[in-house]
């Protein structure tokens, strides 16, 4: 079924008049309040008015996370705060997460985005979800949650952990799709099996999987396990919250942007350069209708690319390919983003210790594991095992507190890491998605 | 009165302790008595040594982190109940055994035990006047 029919089939040149207009008027609406689009735009030569096709986009100056850091909390939003019924935030650096908010109106967009992309995989106020996105201050619970009951489907609030609750509430229940990420669903999937529960036998028809990259090799292992279809749905809180783009049970091949809402671009990483449907890049995206949290040219540093051909759902919106990596050193921890300069931080807290360290990732089952090599430094070194130990503890709260992620960490001997010239290689990652 | 012993931090691998021995027999230092603390991950070696600067000084260049600790040596009688008598004497003084361990030689008809203690100074004091013999650090690197 398509959610909003009259939206997601527009013909190309509707859907690109459509994204004019508002283009047109979330830059002029940009630029004149916010400080940080003005100064941009102005120091780009740039103004409102030169937006005069689509194509003129490009003369626009990138958004960057920083950008997002630098004007923390709330200086990038474009309507004062009583406009807002919303804030969501990702971690951040020691404690400084990135924000966003949402308009009364941007929560209601946002919802039948979701709406839209449940309807995409095939649901209806028939189904039961069983939502196991985390909910709190990441977008994913509440991102689903809405578009769950938007569309009248009934929602079971489950968020992340409770795995014995969860096979329980699976079976109890009987809900007819769910919501986490893929690793998650392995995990779940492993878990019933070891309590003795049938899995396949679940009523589960569709999982809608997202907020971290998996491959053709995942899904085919998830879809074997629980008998289900695995649907792939793309979304980062920056632009809105999971549902940005989302793939149709019909095609299962690339996931359609809702281009009524956001442009998409694919950039050359290094230069910038826009580049043509089909070729590789990064995914730039200008948000057209957000009221709150408006962003232009926002860098997501995910690659992928556009693939304009027309889909056999009926949908006209382009769609891009799964995420393939990333052009920066952000990592996807169990659908948790962590930069090594935020570890980083978390280390050069800490008195005494130096900034040697490494980030062992891999997988244990279906989830991903974290482990943080540190060097003993004679600054922090203890004769009694349990000084180190507590120094291991230190570390390991530190970082679950500021980065809401939890590793393991391994204290190693000085100058036992490798050393660096130039950029330091400090992720190890031995995960075959 | 305090003897000072050296610490290691080793990981656990292959060869993590023969490197340290390796780097002290180049030097010509003599490792006096030692124990080693140790979890699923990491080690402590602790170690008496004949010459302390010296040795902190060749295992600082071989890239290992290196501590110093105070800790007092003590001559404990060679017969059943010599240790307890210690052991008691210091808990009815309210003073905690971090860790212990034993020197390989004796000192005439006594054994010697090393000890860690919580509060060093206080330790020696009840020691000594209870009669124990604590061997200064001089006597117990060259022991």
């Amino acid at each position: 079924m398509i959610y909003n029919e009259e939206f997601e089939t527009l013909p190309r040149e509707a859907v690109e008049a459509l994204q004019l207009k508002r283009l047109q008027q979330v830059v002029s609406r940009v630029y004149h309040t916010v400080g940080f689009y003005k100064k941009a735009f102005d120091n780009a030569g740039v103004a409102p008015e030169d937006v005069r096709s689509l194509d003129d986009l490009k003369r626009l100056p990138f958004t960057v996370k920083q950008d997002l850091r630098d004007n923390y909390p709330f200086g990038l939003f474009s309507v004062p705060m009583t406009s807002i019924v919303r804030l969501h935030a990702s971690s951040g650096t020691t404690g400084k997460p990135t924000v966003v908010g949402y308009t009364k109106r941007d929560v209601d967009t946002w919802a039948t985005l979701m709406a839209r992309s449940f309807a995409a995989a095939g649901l209806t106020r028939n189904d039961i979800i069983h939502n196991s996105y985390g909910y709190g201050l990441f977008t994913g619970g509440l991102g689903a949650h809405y578009g769950a009951e938007k569309l009248g489907a009934s929602v079971i609030p489950m968020s992340g952990g409770s795995t014995k609750k969860q096979i329980m509430l699976l079976q109890d229940f009987g809900p007819t799709a769910i919501c986490c990420t893929p690793s998650y669903l392995l995990f779940l999937a492993e878990a019933g099996k070891e309590m003795g529960v049938d899995m396949k036998a679940l009523k589960l028809r569709v999982g809608i999987l997202g907020a971290e990259p998996w491959s053709e090799r995942m899904r085919a292992q998830i879809e074997k396990e629980l008998d289900i279809t695995a649907l792939n749905i793309y979304g980062l809180s920056e632009v809105m919250g999971p549902g940005v783009a989302m793939e149709c049970i019909e095609g299962r091949n690339g996931l359609h942007i809702y281009e009524d809402h956001f442009i998409a671009e694919i950039i050359d990483p290094k230069t910038g350069e826009v580049l043509p449907y089909g070729e590789t890049g990064e995914l730039v995206f200008t948000t057209i209708t957000k009221e709150a949290f408006p962003l232009i040219r926002y860098r997501t540093k995910d690659i992928t690319r556009l693939m304009p051909e027309v889909c056999t759902c009926g949908r006209t919106f382009v769609r891009m390919e799964r995420v393939s990596g990333r052009s920066d050193d952000m990592l996807i921890i169990r659908g948790v983003n962590v930069f090594p300069s935020q570890i980083e931080s978390v280390i050069m807290e800490i008195e005494g210790l130096e900034p040697h360290y490494q980030l062992i990732v891999d997988r244990e089952g279906s989830l991903d594991t974290l482990e943080i090599q540190v060097e003993v430094s004679e600054r922090v070194f203890s004769d009694e095992i349990r000084g180190l130990q507590s120094l291991e503890k230190r570390i390991k709260k530190d970082v679950k507190d500021y980065l809401g992620v939890t590793a393991k960490v391994k204290l190693v001997e000085p100058k036992s890491l490798q050393r660096f010239e130039g950029k330091a290689q400090r992720v190890v990652d031995k995960r075959n998605i | 009165m305090k003897a000072e012993q050296i610490s290691i931090f080793l990981e656990n691998k292959p060869g993590g302790l023969s490197s340290v021995t390796g780097a002290l027999k180049d030097a010509g230092i003599n490792i006096r008595a030692l124990s080693l603390a140790d979890t699923s991950d990491f080690g402590i070696l602790r170690l008496i040594v004949d010459n302390v600067a010296r040795a902190k000084e060749v295992l600082n260049a071989a890239g290992f982190a290196v501590g110093k600790t105070h800790v007092v040596a003590v001559e404990v009688p060679d017969r059943p109940g010599g240790l307890h008598s210690i052991l008691e004497l210091l808990t009815g003084s309210g003073i905690n055994v971090e860790y212990m361990y034993a020197f390989v030689e004796r000192s005439g008809e006594n054994a010697v035990i090393i000890f860690r203690f919580d509060s060093t100074d206080q330790a020696i004091d009840v020691l000594l006047k209870a009669g124990f013999t604590v061997l200064p650090g001089e006597k117990v690197y060259g022991l």
